[in-house]
C-alpha cells in the first residue's frame, strides 16, 4: 500500500478508522482542536460528546465489553487527560481495551509549565497498559495501530497515546501497517503439552473438582465461553464464576453454583472450599474471592490458566501454572480429554454432588419479603422476570445495588453484564450503559444504581438526551451509601459517619430536567407497573425504587475469615465478631 | 518460604524514553525493594539497555517482580542471576578521602593493598577508584573513614553470568 501525505490530525482519523472504529467518545480542548477540526471533515467516524471526560472512558468500557472491540477515547491535555485516570485505572484493573488519545501542548512548550499542561505519560504510566508520547509525524502511523495492538492483544487493558498540537499540525506520510510484530511484545497463547496432559489427568482423577473461571473467559472470546461450557458439562465438574465472568457459563446450567467470594454464594464458596481439584480459568485469586488466605482451598490441588504470567501465584500459590489464552488452553484440553475417552469415577462425583447439592439447600440468597416495603433483592428479580424476553445488557454502579444484581439477575451469556470489578468505580454505570446503548441501539439497557452512586456522572443524562439514548437508570435508593453503612454496622459499632445520603435530589424532577422519564415506586405493588413503564418507553428514564433502608447484602465472608465461615444475616454478625486483622482488610 | 532472599536480576529493555521510570514506578508502586539499579545502553546501535537491580523479598515476591517486570511493553527478557547460576557481581566506587600526615599516607598504603588507583590527589586529599565486589568497597571504605572526611560515589551492581552462553 502506497503512503499518504496528510497531517498528523488527518493520521489520527484514518488510523481509527482503519482499525474499524465506529465510535468514539471525547470532549474537546485547546490541544485537540486540529483533531477535532479533521474529525468535522469527515463522516465515517462517530463522534459522542460526553459531559466530562471521566464519562468518556467509561463509555468506551462499557462499549468496549458489550462488543469485544476496542472503546476509543478522544480528550484534550491537562485536565481532559486528568478526568481520564479513572477511567483507565478502571480499565487496567478489569482488562478492558481502551484507546485514549489525549491532546498535549505543543513539544517545544512541554516542561515549562503551560497552560493545560500536566505530564499525561507520567501520570498515567501506572495505570495504563502502556502508554505513548508522539514526537515526530512520522511515528504517527506506527504508534497508533501499535497502541491497538496492545491494547487488545494479551491481557487486554488501556493504552495512552498522548499527541502534542504541532504534531497534530505536521505533515507526515501516512501507512498502514501490514501487521504489527512488536520487537519486545509477545504474548503467549498456547501452553505445553505437557501442560495439557497434566491438567487432564488432574481434572480427570478428581473426586471434587471445580471450575473456578473469571474475566479471562469473556476476554478471550466468544469461542472461551463455548468451550468453558463444553468442558464443564463433558467433565461433570461444577462451576462457580467471578464477578468478572458472570455470563460465561449460562446460569440455568445445572452445573453453575453462582457467583463466589465476599457476596457469592454458600454452595461456591463451600465447594471452593472443600473442592480436591481446583481449575481456575482466567480469574485471577482476589482478595474478594479468597478470603483469608491461609484457609483457602486447603485441601485442593490447583490450575491456573490465564495469558498474565504475573497472575499466576500473585496471592495463591498453584501446582499447575500454564500461561496461555483461555480459548487455546481450553480447546487443548478438550482434545485430549476427548481422544482419551475419559469418563470420571461416578461414585466419588456423585457423592460430591449430593454434597453440593445439601449446600444448596440453605438457599443462601434468600432474604425476608415484604408486602409494605420494596426490598431490594425483589426489585432486582422482578427486573430480571420482567425482561426476559428482551435483548437486555446490565450495567451497575458500584455497592449493595451491585452485589445484589450480580446475586439475583441471571446471565446467559458473556458480554451482557458491564460492572466495575478491580476499581469499584461509583458512577461507572450511566457513563457504561451510554457506551453499551450505543453500540446495541435496538437493546435494553439498564444501569441498577444506587441514589449515591448514580450523582457521581449525573452529568451524563445530558449525553443520554442528546443521542436520544433510552438507557433505564433503576435506581435502589436506600439513602445511605449502603454498602459503606453495612461495613460501619459491621465494624464500627453503627456509627454511620458521614454514609447518609443528605439532600437528595427528586430524581423524578431531575430526569425531567434532561428531557427523560421519570419514575417511582415506594410500594412493592407500584414495581410493576414502574418496571413495565421504564420499558416501554422510547426515552431515557430515572427510575427512583425506594427500597428498605435498613437492608443488608448477605449472604457475606466478612473480612479476614475464610469460605466457610459466612454470615447469612443480621443475626449472624453479632454472634461471629470480626478479627483485628480482618477489621484492617478493606 | 517466607526467607527474604537476595537477588539480582538483569532486564534487557529497548532504549526508548520513560522505560527506566516504568521499571522504578513498578517497585515503588507494588512495594518491592530496590538495594541498587543501574542502566546503560549496551547494544552497538545503543537500541538496547540493560538493566541491573538487586532486590530482596521472598520467593513468592522474587517471582511476581519477574512477572511483572517481563510484563511491561518494553521489556525484551529478564533474567535471574542469582536463580540462573554462577555469575560475576562487580561494583565500581569512587572515594574521596580528606587526611594529612600519616593518615594520609596510610590511606596510600590501604589503597594499594586494594588496588584502587588515585584518580586525583591534591595536598590534603585522595580520590581513589576501585572496583570490586560489594563487601570489597564496603570495608575499603570503612577503613577510609577512620582516616579522615570521606565522600563516596558508588554504581550500584552490574553482573554477568559466567561461562560462554550470550544473552
Amino acid at each position: 500500500m502506497a503512503s499518504e501525505r496528510m497531517t498528523g490530525a488527518e493520521m489520527v482519523i484514518r488510523a481509527l478508522v482503519d482499525q474499524g472504529v465506529e465510535v468514539i467518545f471525547g470532549y474537546p480542548g485547546g490541544a485537540v482542536l486540529p483533531i477535532y477540526d479533521a474529525l468535522f471533515k469527515q463522516n465515517k467516524l462517530r463522534h459522542v460528546l460526553v459531559r466530562q471526560e471521566g464519562g468518556a472512558v467509561h463509555a468506551a468500557e462499557g462499549y468496549a465489553r458489550s462488543t469485544g472491540k476496542v472503546g476509543v477515547v478522544l480528550v484534550t491535555s491537562g485536565p481532559g487527560a486528568t478526568n481520564a485516570v479513572t477511567g483507565l485505572t478502571d480499565a487496567l484493573m478489569d482488562s478492558i481495551p481502551v484507546v485514549c488519545l489525549t491532546g498535549q501542548v505543543p513539544t517545544h512548550l512541554i516542561g515549562n509549565d503551560a497552560f493545560q499542561e500536566c505530564d499525561t505519560t507520567g501520570i498515567t504510566r501506572p495505570c495504563t497498559k502502556h502508554n505513548y508520547l508522539v514526537k515526530d509525524v512520522d511515528d504517527m502511523a506506527q504508534t497508533l495501530h501499535e497502541a491497538f495492538h496492545i491494547s487488545r492483544s494479551g491481557r487486554p487493558g488501556p493504552v495512552v497515546v498522548d499527541l502534542p498540537k504541532d504534531i497534530q499540525f505536521a505533515e507526515g506520510d501516512y501507512e498502514m501497517p501490514a501487521e504489527i510484530v512488536h520487537k519486545t511484545y509477545k504474548p503467549r497463547l498456547k501452553a505445553t503439552n505437557s501442560e495439557v496432559e497434566t491438567a487432564v489427568e488432574m481434572l480427570a482423577g478428581a473426586k471434587r473438582p471445580i471450575v473456578y473461571a473469571g474475566g479471562g473467559v469473556i476476554n478471550s472470546g466468544p469461542r472461551a465461553h463455548e468451550l468453558l461450557t463444553r468442558l464443564v458439562r463433558t467433565t461433570g465438574a461444577p462451576c462457580t464464576l467471578t464477578l468478572m465472568g458472570l455470563g460465561a457459563l449460562p446460569a440455568s446450567d445445572p452445573h453453575f453454583l453462582g457467583m463466589l467470594g465476599m457476596h457469592g454464594s454458600y454452595e461456591a464458596n463451600m465447594a471452593m472450599h472443600g473442592c480436591d481439584v481446583m481449575l481456575c480459568v482466567g480469574a485471577r485469586f482476589d482478595d474478594r474471592v479468597t478470603g483469608r488466605l491461609d484457609a483457602f482451598a486447603p485441601n485442593a490441588k490447583k490450575i491456573h490458566i490465564d495469558i498474565d504470567p504475573s497472575s499466576i501465584n500473585k496471592n495463591v500459590l498453584v501446582d499447575l501454572p500454564i500461561i496461555g489464552d483461555v480459548a487455546h488452553v481450553l480447546d487443548d484440553i478438550l482434545k485430549v480429554w476427548d481422544a482419551k475417552n475419559i469418563t470420571p469415577d461416578g461414585g466419588p462425583r456423585q457423592e460430591w454432588w449430593k454434597q453440593i447439592d445439601k449446600w444448596r439447600e440453605k438457599d443462601s440468597l434468600n432474604y425476608q419479603k415484604s408486602d409494605t416495603i420494596i426490598k431490594p433483592q425483589y426489585a432486582i428479580q422482578r427486573l430480571y422476570e420482567m425482561t426476559q424476553d428482551r435483548d437486555t445488557y446490565i450495567t451497575t454502579e458500584v455497592g449493595q445495588h451491585q452485589m445484589w444484581a450480580a446475586q439475583h439477575f441471571k446471565f446467559e451469556e458473556p458480554k451482557r453484564w458491564m460492572t466495575s470489578g478491580g476499581l469499584g468505580t461509583m458512577g461507572y454505570g450511566l457513563p457504561a450503559a451510554i457506551g453499551v446503548q450505543l453500540a446495541h441501539p435496538d437493546a435494553t439497557v439498564v444501569d441498577i444504581a444506587g441514589e449515591a452512586s448514580i450523582l457521581m456522572n449525573i452529568q451524563e443524562m445530558a449525553t443520554a438526551a442528546q443521542y436520544r439514548l433510552p438507557v433505564k437508570i433503576f435506581i435502589l435508593n436506600n439513602q445511605y451509601m449502603g454498602m459503606v453503612r453495612q461495613w460501619q454496622e459491621l465494624l464500627h459499632g453503627g456509627r454511620y459517619s458521614e454514609t447518609y445520603s443528605e439532600s437528595l435530589p427528586d430524581f423524578v424532577k431531575l430526569a425531567d430536567s434532561f428531557g427523560a422519564v421519570g419514575l417511582r415506586a415506594t410500594k412493592p405493588d407500584e414495581l410493576d407497573d414502574l418496571i413495565t413503564e421504564m420499558l416501554s418507553v422510547d426515552k431515557a428514564v430515572i427510575a427512583d425504587v425506594c427500597v428498605d433502608k435498613t437492608e443488608n447484602c448477605f449472604p457475606m465472608i466478612p473480612s479476614g475469615a475464610a469460605h466457610n465461615e459466612m454470615l447469612f444475616g443480621p443475626g449472624d454478625s453479632a454472634e461471629k465478631p470480626i478479627s483485628k486483622s480482618g477489621m484492617v482488610l478493606v | 518460604m517466607d526467607t527474604i532472599e537476595r537477588h539480582t536480576i538483569a532486564a534487557l529493555v529497548e532504549n526508548e524514553p520513560g522505560v527506566l521510570a516504568r521499571v522504578i514506578g513498578l517497585f515503588s508502586g507494588r512495594g518491592y525493594n530496590i538495594e541498587s539499579l543501574t542502566v546503560a545502553p549496551v547494544t552497538p546501535d545503543e537500541s538496547m539497555s540493560r538493566i541491573s537491580i538487586v532486590t530482596s523479598g521472598t520467593p513468592m515476591i522474587i517471582e511476581q517482580i519477574k512477572a511483572q517486570l517481563n510484563r511491561l511493553v518494553p521489556i525484551a527478557s529478564v533474567h535471574d542471576l542469582t536463580a540462573d547460576g554462577p555469575h560475576v557481581e562487580r561494583e565500581f566506587a569512587l572515594v574521596k578521602v580528606v587526611a594529612s600526615g600519616a593518615n594520609r599516607r596510610e590511606s596510600l598504603r590501604i589503597a594499594d593493598i586494594f588496588h584502587a588507583h588515585v584518580a586525583d590527589t591534591t595536598i590534603e586529599s585522595f580520590v581513589f577508584s576501585l572496583t570490586g565486589q560489594r563487601d570489597k568497597i564496603e570495608s575499603f571504605v570503612e577503613l577510609m573513614r577512620a582516616l579522615g572526611d570521606v565522600e563516596v560515589a558508588r554504581s550500584g551492581v552490574v553482573a554477568i553470568a559466567r561461562g560462554s552462553k550470550v544473552l
